[in-house]
């Protein structure tokens, strides 16, 4: 498979590089190179889920390196890792139950048996077998299937399913697996290409008439979720802050008044002279971290204080694939990057002076600490960021989180 | 000594000292201590007349000196000088709080004749005079009119005392609620009353004359301690009372006075097209368009005065920025003006001199509005025209201002700077991170100072758009080998882990403890107290207002909105060209933001260093005594 280690090769330089920006295409990247890498890896009749695991980490080891910042990245590697651990799961689950109540089990029922759609016979046992193999998840929760609290928690660990899944029907398992996955993994970038719309949604719900609403940095997010409210014939004003040295906030100003918002741009340092007017701060994130810490545009951290002080609420609009499970330490300095100086001073003007120590910086990202009253909305609703660690154990197996 | 100490007069007053200390020990300066009831007041040890040290004073929830002392009065004549408590010094004609030996020999009548610790100087003296007039002779009763005479006269002589007083720092404080004052108010007239009665029909004109001074004092009481001069010469009329009142600003949303102050204009001003709805109170005006029509004009404008003219025009233009570069401009043109001022007949200087400097006033205004210190200065110099006696002459009158506002210039800017260097210097320490914010330049002389005397500090110079003011104080930094580092306000809680001080400057510190300052400054003081570093505010005592702001909305300054649209020296940043006039764009330069008082740790004045709930005791303080420069 020489064409998807060139792929691979071309998206870590392209990372190293900063060619890709933004964690929406950089996921979307990285979840479609690992769609090929798992269609193009030959899986072995035995340990299959394993081999695929083995090939997605690996490629996800090269992309993470490539750009430590960019935890969309990770946390994509870490979603399709789960996808195939789940998979595995399900089938084996599934190949149990079948070896249990049936002799004969033949493919077409166990194609019917994926997901939630299982016989109602076998549903029981299912649902028995999945509560001894996995976690209680707030899906199965949903979903309603009787589950006892006492059950101990067993990682579900490929060892743990491979000994089991070698019972089963082997020819049709490992066809059927990386079909599923693939399949999972579709899903996966339909949900990251969808983000906007499924997050614009829920714009009409949060914004009133007449609300003034504070926003930083330049999302795509923010951009939709402002305009599908807009469309709903909600009238408001938007006040930007530029976002100096970057100036993103005059590209969403730029585009907001292209939609026809009533649009104010304003300095970075009027953000606390204008908050007490404020109804709400929508800022986009760069991403979401496990203790419900929230990495954004410079000038959040300030913002954020500024609402707090004004008891403004404080809005983060963050695709799933945003969600990382990682708990930031130092997050400053750990997970930042710096941008060149200058973009802050003239080097022509202060080259005379740059030998007495001029050292400037421009840090690109800044971290809010999870202190703050802020609220993380995903497409499946709002969250309070102290239920962050919650959703990550649905998205995430542990097993992943150190990559 | 506490032989004859009342029961009821035991309760101390409260003293407690907020960070004023006088450097030069001043002996007691009463001349006899009485022999009846000196001791039986404590308070006179701690008095500031009494002691070197002097702190400021929380009177007591009861005034207990007002109390027992009428009933002395009415018994025994003499009174103890301690008597004279610091509540009745606060509205002394010469407006000094210690003892200065040029009012000693007038105060050592009026300490002893001010029993009844009265607020007002009227009254105490007036109704003593009643308590003891079988005592004093009738010459000393002159000697309180004379008091109460213009202040044009004696102020010279006790201003200059004051003057170098305090500019050792050595200004006492005091506090005082108006309910006591009103308690002795009233306790005054009781005395008097009963002093009266007592004397028989021995002095029915004096008693009648205390009475009407406490009604008519008795006005005054109130808002004197938000007032500033209100109280401060002895019985200021009604109508210099509503003078000295704050005017409301102007409201630009209000439009007959908007269309009216544009009849009178000079400037002539375009509106911006496109103005932000929440700043219609302010003016928006579009930048960049006057200049040029008033170059044109500077050779007609009739009524005008070149040194004044010029002034404007670097005020529009941003020649001269920065609250103390502003104010000593306009100052200085002042000063020419009152050298090429001759009286026009049938005028009186007074009169006409003051309708001058307010069209000037009005003018700059026009160019761009006042900032706190420049209001403070033009109050200033209104009130010394307003204070020159009709007798002197001309020349003198205009060399008296003259002086006066080189006086001014000199001690309560430059001076104020140097005493605010000193006490900052002291805060900074080897190996210390200190951060700041834009370009104040008492902070630059601040850290110039400490750099001067070695000790080893970093700088951290924080910025933001769009005046990069912060470029400027980088390179000056830099050129005396200060170690500096750059950054933009947005990175501000990037740094801020490494930073031990924040230094400020301001345009202004209002009396509930806001710091009215270039806009920014709020977030960086909001961000430092976050990460519990301190925030130490550098401000000249002439800045203070009485005046409260609880945001950074209802009054402000808007600056050029395209310097937010262009980004200067970024050519690839250019996302917002042709979109200026779009309806529905505007831009928003705010000059200036409000921080609230519990983000700044402590306020560095001229005064010493106090923390931003003493801000109201300076402002009234200050503003008692800087009419009397």
């Amino acid at each position: 498979m020489p064409d998807v280690q060139s792929t691979v090769l071309e998206f870590v330089n392209k990372l190293r590089k900063r060619k890709i920006e933004g964690s929406q295409a950089t996921a979307r990247y990285t979840v479609e190179l690992l769609r090929s890498v798992i269609s193009q890896q030959r899986v072995p009749h035995a340990n299959q889920a394993s081999a695929l695991i083995d090939a997605v980490k690996a490629v996800g080891e090269q992309l993470v390196a490539a750009n430590p910042v960019e935890l969309a990245v990770g946390n994509v590697v870490r979603r399709v890792l789960h996808i195939i651990r789940e998979e595995n799961l399900s089938l084996t689950t599934a190949a149990m139950a079948g070896l249990d109540l049936m002799d004969a089990s033949d493919d077409d029922e166990l194609d019917n048996s994926k997901g939630i759609g299982y016989p109602a016979m076998s549903a029981a046992v299912v649902a028995a077998a999945r509560s001894t193999l996995r976690p209680p998840s707030l899906q199965t929760l949903l979903e309603g299937t009787p589950e006892s609290a006492t059950v101990p928690y067993t990682s579900s660990s490929g060892a743990d399913s491979e000994s089991k899944s070698k019972s089963a029907d082997k020819s049709s398992i490992t066809r059927k697996l990386k079909h599923d996955v693939i399949e999972e993994v579709n899903q996966l970038i339909q949900e990251i290409a969808g983000c906007h719309e499924q997050i614009a949604e829920q714009a009409i719900e949060h914004i009133h008439q007449n609300e003034v609403i504070l926003t930083l940095g330049s999302s795509r997010t923010v951009l939709e979720f402002l305009c599908a409210a807009k469309e709903k014939k909600r009238s408001f004003r938007v006040f930007v802050a530029e976002g100096a040295p970057r100036y993103q906030g005059h590209l969403l100003a730029k585009e907001l008044v292209a939609r026809g918002l009533p649009t104010t741009v304003i300095t970075d340092s009027a953000v606390f002279a204008m908050i007490s007017r404020v109804n709400m701060v929508i800022i986009g994130a760069h991403a979401v971290m496990a203790n419900g810490g929230v990495i954004g545009p410079v000038g959040v951290n300030m913002a954020a204080l500024a609402a707090q002080k004004h008891a403004v609420p404080f809005v983060v609009l963050a695709g799933s694939h945003k969600l990382c499970p990682l708990y930031p330490h130092n997050p400053e300095v750990l997970l930042n990057e710096l941008r060149s100086p200058s973009e802050l001073l003239d080097f022509g003007e202060f080259s005379d002076c740059l030998d007495f120590g001029v050292g400037s910086g421009s840090p690109l990202l800044q971290v809010v600490n999870p202190t703050f009253d802020y609220y993380y909305l995903d497409y499946r609703g709002g969250h309070n960021p102290s239920y962050m660690y919650r959703l990550i154990a649905d998205y995430y197996s542990a097993d992943d989180l150190v990559m | 000594m506490e032989s004859r100490r009342n029961p009821r007069a035991v309760v101390d007053p409260k003293v407690r000292q907020v960070g004023f200390f006088t450097s030069s020990s001043q002996p007691d300066s009463t001349p006899q201590p009485d022999p009846i009831a000196p001791a039986s007041h404590p308070v006179s040890s701690i008095s500031p007349s009494g002691n070197s040290l002097s702190p400021v004073m929380i009177p007591p929830p009861r005034h207990n000196s007002s109390d027992t002392f009428p009933l002395r009065a009415a018994a025994a004549s003499a009174v103890s000088p301690s008597s004279f408590s610091y509540s009745s010094r606060r509205d002394f004609p010469d407006g000094s709080t210690t003892a200065s030996p040029g009012r000693v020999s007038r105060g050592s009548f009026a300490k002893s004749s001010v029993p009844a610790a009265s607020s007002l100087p009227g009254v105490g003296m007036d109704s003593m005079a009643a308590a003891t007039s079988s005592s004093v002779p009738a010459s000393r009763l002159t000697t309180v009119s004379i008091v109460n005479m213009p202040p044009g006269l004696t102020e010279k002589a006790s201003g200059k005392q004051v003057q170098s007083d305090q500019m050792k720092n050595s200004k006492p404080l005091k506090e005082k609620t108006t309910k006591a004052e009103r308690r002795a108010l009233q306790e005054a007239q009781r005395a008097a009353k009963a002093a009266a009665k007592a004397e028989g029909g021995k002095a029915p004109l004096v008693t009648s004359g205390s009475v009407a001074s406490t009604s008519k004092a008795a006005k005054p009481a109130k808002p004197s301690s938000q007032k500033n001069e209100g109280a401060v010469a002895a019985g200021p009329s009604e109508k210099d009372r509503k003078k000295d009142a704050p005017h409301p600003r102007m409201q630009y949303d209000d439009e007959s006075r908007v269309v009216k102050a544009k009849r009178r204009a000079v400037v002539k001003q375009t509106e911006a097209k496109n103005r932000v709805e929440l700043f219609r109170h302010l003016p928006q005006y579009e930048h960049g368009t006057q200049l040029p029509d008033l170059e044109t004009k500077f050779f007609q404008l009739d009524p005008m005065h070149p040194a004044v003219y010029k002034v404007g025009l670097q005020y529009i233009s941003g020649d001269i920025s920065g609250g103390n570069a502003r104010c000593i401009a306009m100052l200085q043109a002042f000063q020419e003006v009152v050298r090429d001022y001759s009286t026009p007949p049938e005028k009186t200087l007074n009169r006409d001199m003051t309708a001058k400097i307010s069209s000037y006033v009005s003018f700059l205004i026009e160019c761009r509005p006042l900032s706190v210190s420049m209001g403070n200065a033009i109050r200033f110099v209104k009130n010394r025209i307003a204070k020159l006696p009709i007798t002197l002459a001309e020349y003198e009158a205009k060399a008296a201002l003259q002086s006066d506002i080189e006086r001014f210039i000199n001690e309560k800017i430059i001076m104020a700077d140097n005493v605010i260097v000193k006490h900052a210097v002291s805060k900074i320490r080897d190996g210390d991170v200190l951060l700041t914010y834009g370009a104040a330049t008492a902070v630059e002389m601040v850290l110039l100072h400490a750099h001067e005397l070695r000790k080893k500090f970093r700088v951290l110079v924080v910025d933001s758009r769009p005046k990069l003011e912060g470029q400027l104080l980088l390179r000056r930094l830099i050129k005396r080998g200060i170690n500096c580092t750059y950054t933009h306000i947005n990175a501000i809680s990037y740094i801020m882990h490494e930073v031990t001080k924040v230094f400020l400057g301001a345009s202004s510190v209002l009396s509930n403890g806001t710091v009215y300052s270039r806009v920014g400054t709020a977030c960086v003081a909001m961000v430092a107290s976050a990460f519990r570093v301190p925030v130490l505010v550098c401000c000249e005592a002439y800045k203070f207002h009485e005046r409260v702001q609880l945001d950074s909305i209802c009054s402000n300054e808007l600056g050029d909105p395209n310097a937010i649209s262009k980004v200067h020296g970024r050519e690839d940043i250019n996302y917002l060209d042709g979109l200026t006039n779009n309806a529905n764009l505007q831009f928003l330069n705010l000059m200036y933001d409000a921080t609230p008082s519990d983000y700044i740790s402590m306020i560095i004045t001229d005064y010493g260093m106090v923390p931003p709930t003493s801000v109201p005791v300076i402002v009234r303080e200050y503003q008692k005594e800087h009419l009397l420069v």
